[in-house]
């Protein structure tokens, strides 16, 4: 029984006491926004770690779904609940904000799929560091695209995301951003933990051990590999959603190679193929980031330096492609996460 | 119109060539070690500061005249560069290899790698840009309205010569079959013999070399220096080496002169905003119709 | 993996340690890029901060209300990204307890940490940013850089009654948004007043780039009266370069972003007899513009550029400010709320980029001058243009 719920009920414990504390303003909002970002990352790593770790692949593009998940959840709230200097009025009441923003950033989340398209369809012939270039291609091309669209701001970016926090908080006075990142994360995690599970994961699997052999044994690959772009680009483009209304403003420049490098380094560091790796270095890696911030500029030789000595000790990541029930059996008796 | 043209293919062949210049190193660590080396572009930075440095020494301090710093340049900076680019797989790259490490483990530390470089140069000379000193006189030709410089044309004669020694190298000399037989199986190379060790050194000398040459060109031909003047150009002759099939040397050189030239010809025919746009969707669909670039073969997988 | 954590741990123990508890100082934070894409901005910004500080704290400290305070400034770096900016601004205000942030520098950390700034009730002076919205309907944001719209018809009616302009040329940064925008102001301003197609080419390129060939060569090819880059002082000197490369011998001009001494380091010969829009002209500067450019290079080896004088101004605007609110309480919101009063009180400000007052929005009024790139390399006053 207690084995059954326990997840359910830490995160529960969590998720609430987190509210409470930001709703008491115990929790500073120094403190919530790293929290927040922590989500966010905790989603990036782990939907990356679908493409580079599951399957295989070697993706470097991955903060362009990103980008495109962003613009698009920005803009649609914007356009439906926000005075905006764009758009004008408000499409809809202010009051539906707040039912309708997980809408807006799950619609985020499918033109950021739709996006991977751009990925997924070369991937049927390409492969390995060829495939990588096109990933690198793609997040120039997205980059470029919305440099390119002065409707939307081009370069100079968007913002207006503001109002449509405030009109939620109007309608319901709850630090909302930090629920909403809070329930997409665990989505995201649930989503991609019942993914690998199923026989479409073991499909991926097949796909990163030998492909030839997968497609013998009549596995799709070129339908489980769209599938797989798309969920993890998708993902992405939930965590763009919530990173553009975390900022309350997007600028195409948030979203460039660098950006990708820093998602890829979270999921290596985490170990390929492991969920729960990429949780714990997602959240390793932004309390660094912040630690080190009295450093400065020594900050990012001592951050590579760290992680350097690290695969030194440990070469495949942190939990390398093991999870946490199988590093540590004993806590299979307190815990089941499927 | 005609001069536009010859203009605008002289501007990519020149921009060309550093890309060549990079994506050769990048290619020639990729073809015997399977390893992006991600921090190529970084060495590259760090050979231009090299020659600075050597540069401003030479010319500074003793009052050599500037074609001599030229000659005593390109040796140093060549031999100062691939020094760095030797203690790096020397201390992060070589015991991951020991301990057998997933390769995009290598690739991960490689990026780090640079990171450091990037951010200690910061830290160490600061954030002000240097300027590099001339040290030839650039003369402008013009030739019926279309103009160059003796700077640019040696630039690309040094990419083409630069092409031809590597090629010797791996495709006539000992060393070169060393490394080709590396490439083709790791495990049975020691047993025949051959040092793999030395040989992926020399690897590294040579790419980290000529990085310390493009370097120096880089240098003069834009003679602002700045740590992270090896990023951008990096990952990008890294594009090159791929589309032209890496892990081949035709493939890198032809892979840059063909990205120069698409960058250089989008801006002289298009809009420039769409620069990036056009470019990379035409390496998007090079890629997905020759999977594996130009010269890259397909690897058959056994069954 | 257990040395990784003990350096962890030896870490998280010295921060504990380091963090100061001192009495009678006032605290101002500094969000600023000291690594990613512009360290140099950030660099300037600290040292010029730096410098101010040792002369107040050197002098005795801050006399507010009839008490000497100490200053301390604390500097965050935002790693030139958006995200961090915000945590970098949250942190300011929240743990360091900061009275006002003096930064971010570029625009794309200033408007997003400018909403921190603003939701969160703490003054925020930008020095260096130019994007409207970074203060837009944000009473508590204010920037010491003019803006784009007033910046680019000087540009416009200096060319066209200097040089005799009746068409012109434009390459700027993409990416960079203060470079985009002015280009584009300057476009559409010189094309009210010359014509439509008189801008004959539009180019842009891309923030690392290095080779700016084939822009050139269609800019070039289509013989404008001048070339008009409003660009960052580094790639002017590339773009300054490469534009006499290729035969172009014609005028060209630039915006404030020139305004480093580095530019002549950088360019050499080639930018000299230019002439660009800018703060202040370096070379005929009077009183404390010419002391604080002595100084500066005296103690850091090189002549201060734009952003390190508009920190400069910015620091005292600040520091004016608190002045002005009379008496500190220590109790910080209200603390917040005088030093925004004192902002708001400033009539005047004598600066060493010229003396400026904010508007409604928290821009400031202030006069542009054009200079002349001399022959020994100074910056000399041809022109000044006020609102």
């Amino acid at each position: 029984m207690l084995r059954r719920y326990s997840v359910h009920l830490i995160l529960a414990t969590l998720g609430g006491l987190v509210v409470y504390l930001a709703y008491n303003e115990y929790l500073g909002l120094y403190y919530l926004s790293v929290l927040m970002f922590m989500g966010v990352n905790i989603i990036l790593s782990s939907s990356l770690n679908l493409v580079n770790g599951y399957m295989g692949e070697f993706s470097c593009g991955h903060a362009g779904f990103m980008c495109v998940g962003a613009y698009v959840a920005s803009v649609l709230g914007v356009w439906l609940f926000a005075r905006d200097r764009v758009f004008g009025a408000p499409v809809l009441d202010p009051e539906y904000a707040l039912y309708a923003f997980p809408v807006i950033i799950l619609a985020g989340g499918i033109a950021a799929a739709l996006a991977g398209l751009l990925v997924a369809f070369p991937s049927y012939k390409t492969r390995g560091d060829y495939l990588a270039i096109i990933t690198i291609a793609a997040n120039y091309i997205i980059i470029s695209a919305i440099e390119n669209m002065s409707a939307i701001g081009g370069s100079r970016g968007f913002m207006g995301m503001k109002g449509v926090i405030n009109a939620m908080e109007d309608t319901i006075y709850l630090p909302w951003m930090p629920i909403w990142v809070f329930i997409f994360t665990i989505f995201s995690v649930w989503v991609i933990r019942r993914y690998v599970s199923s026989t479409f994961g073991k499909g991926v699997n097949a796909i990163s051990q030998d492909e030839v052999a997968a497609e013998i044994m009549s596995v799709n690959t070129n339908k489980i590999k769209t599938i797989t772009f798309m969920l993890s680009s998708g993902l992405a483009g939930i965590g763009g959603g919530l990173f553009a209304y975390i900022l309350g403003y997007v600028n195409p420049g948030s979203f460039n190679i660098l950006k990708s490098t820093e998602i890829m380094v979270m999921v290596y560091l985490g170990g390929m193929g492991s969920l729960s790796g990429s949780i714990l270095a997602a959240i390793l890696f932004t309390i660094l980031l912040e630690l080190l911030r009295p450093l400065q500029i020594i900050k990012w030789i001592v951050i590579p330096l760290v992680l350097i000595i690290l695969m030194q000790f440990r070469p495949e990541g942190i939990m390398g492609n093991r999870e946490l029930g199988q590093t540590f059996p004993r806590l299979k008796k307190f815990y089941r996460f499927k | 119109m005609l001069e536009l043209i010859i203009q605008n293919a002289i501007n990519a062949l020149q921009w060309g060539s550093f890309y060549a210049l990079i994506a050769l190193g990048y290619t020639l660590v990729y073809g015997v070690l399977t390893l992006i080396n991600f921090a190529h572009g970084d060495v590259f930075m760090v050979g231009a500061y090299i020659a600075f440095f050597v540069a401003t020494f030479f010319l500074v301090s003793l009052g050599v005249p500037g074609w001599v710093v030229l000659a005593l340049c390109v040796p140093l900076t060549m031999i100062l560069t691939s020094l760095v680019g030797v203690t790096l797989e020397r201390i992060a790259y070589r015991p991951l290899r020991n301990k057998g490490a997933h390769r995009l483990y290598v690739v991960i530390t490689a990026l780090m790698c640079g990171l450091i470089l990037q951010h200690a140069n910061l830290a160490i000379f600061g954030a002000s840009r240097k300027a590099f000193p001339p040290l030839i006189q650039e003369h402008v030709y013009n030739v019926g309205g279309v103009s160059f410089t003796n700077l640019k044309v040696a630039v690309i004669v040094t990419a083409f010569l630069v092409f031809l020694i590597l090629h010797w190298i791996v495709t006539r000399t000992r060393v070169g079959m060393a490394m080709r037989a590396i490439s083709y199986d790791k495990f049975a190379v020691p047993l025949m013999g051959i040092p793999l060790d030395q040989i992926i050194v020399i690897t590294f000398v040579l790419g980290s070399g000529f990085a310390g040459l493009a370097g120096l060109l880089f240098a003069m031909s834009y003679p602002v220096l700045e740590p992270y003047m090896g990023a951008l150009i990096g990952w990008k002759a890294f594009i090159a080496a791929v589309v032209g099939g890496i892990g081949d040397i035709r493939g890198a050189f032809l892979g840059g002169f063909l990205l120069g030239a698409i960058e250089i010809l989008v801006v002289a025919f298009f809009p420039s905003t769409l620069r990036d746009l056009i470019a990379f969707t035409v390496l998007l669909v090079i890629l997905t119709f020759k999977p594996t670039g130009f010269f890259g073969v397909a690897k058959t997988t056994k069954i | 993996m257990r040395k990784t954590v003990i350096l962890f741990l030896a870490l998280t123990l010295s921060l504990a340690l380091a963090l100061p508890v001192l009495a009678d100082t006032i605290k101002i934070g500094f969000n600023i890029s000291l690594t990613g894409d512009i360290p140099k901005v950030g660099e300037s910004s600290k040292f010029a901060a730096e410098m101010l500080k040792a002369d107040i704290n050197g002098a005795g400290g801050l006399m507010v209300g009839g008490k000497a305070y100490k200053l301390d400034f604390i500097y965050e770096d935002n790693e030139s990204k958006a995200e961090s900016a915000v945590t970098a601004m949250l942190k300011l205000i929240e743990r360091d307890q900061v009275l006002a942030v003096v930064g971010p520098n570029s625009s794309k950390q200033a408007v997003p940490a400018g909403q921190i700034a603003n939701d969160n009730k703490t003054v925020m002076v930008s020095p260096w940013a130019t994007n409207p919205d970074a203060t837009l309907d944000r009473p508590w944001v204010f920037r010491a850089a003019f803006l784009d719209p007033f910046q680019g018809p000087v540009a416009v009616n200096f060319a066209v009654k200097t040089f005799g302009a009746k068409t012109a040329a434009v390459i700027y940064d993409l990416s960079n948004d203060y470079s985009k925008g002015l280009a584009e102001i300057f476009k559409q301003v010189f094309e009210e007043k010359m014509g439509a197609g008189s801008v004959v080419a539009f180019e842009s390129h891309g923030t690392r780039d290095q080779d700016f060939s084939a822009q050139l060569t269609t800019i070039i090819n289509r013989k404008p009266d001048f070339i008009f880059v409003p660009n960052n002082y580094n790639q002017v000197a590339l773009i300054v370069r490469q534009a006499r490369q290729q035969g172009y011998t014609g005028e060209i001009m630039g915006s404030d972003a020139w305004g480093s001494a580095e530019l002549m380091t950088l360019c050499g010969d080639v930018c000299k007899g230019l002439h660009f829009s800018t703060h202040y002209a370096a070379a005929g500067a009077t009183g404390a513009t010419k002391e604080f450019i002595d100084r500066y290079t005296a103690t850091y080896g090189y002549t201060p550029d734009d952003v390190a004088a508009l920190t400069w101004d910015a620091t005292k605007v600040v520091l004016q400010a608190i002045q002005n609110a009379g008496r500190l309480t220590g109790r910080l919101r209200t603390d917040r709320q005088a030093i925004l009063d004192g902002m708001k009180a400033i009539t005047s400000f004598d600066g060493i980029t010229g003396s400026m007052k904010f508007d409604e929005e928290g821009d400031p009024v202030k006069c542009a001058v054009v200079v002349q790139i001399s022959q020994t390399g100074e910056f000399e006053f041809k022109e000044s243009v006020c609102p």
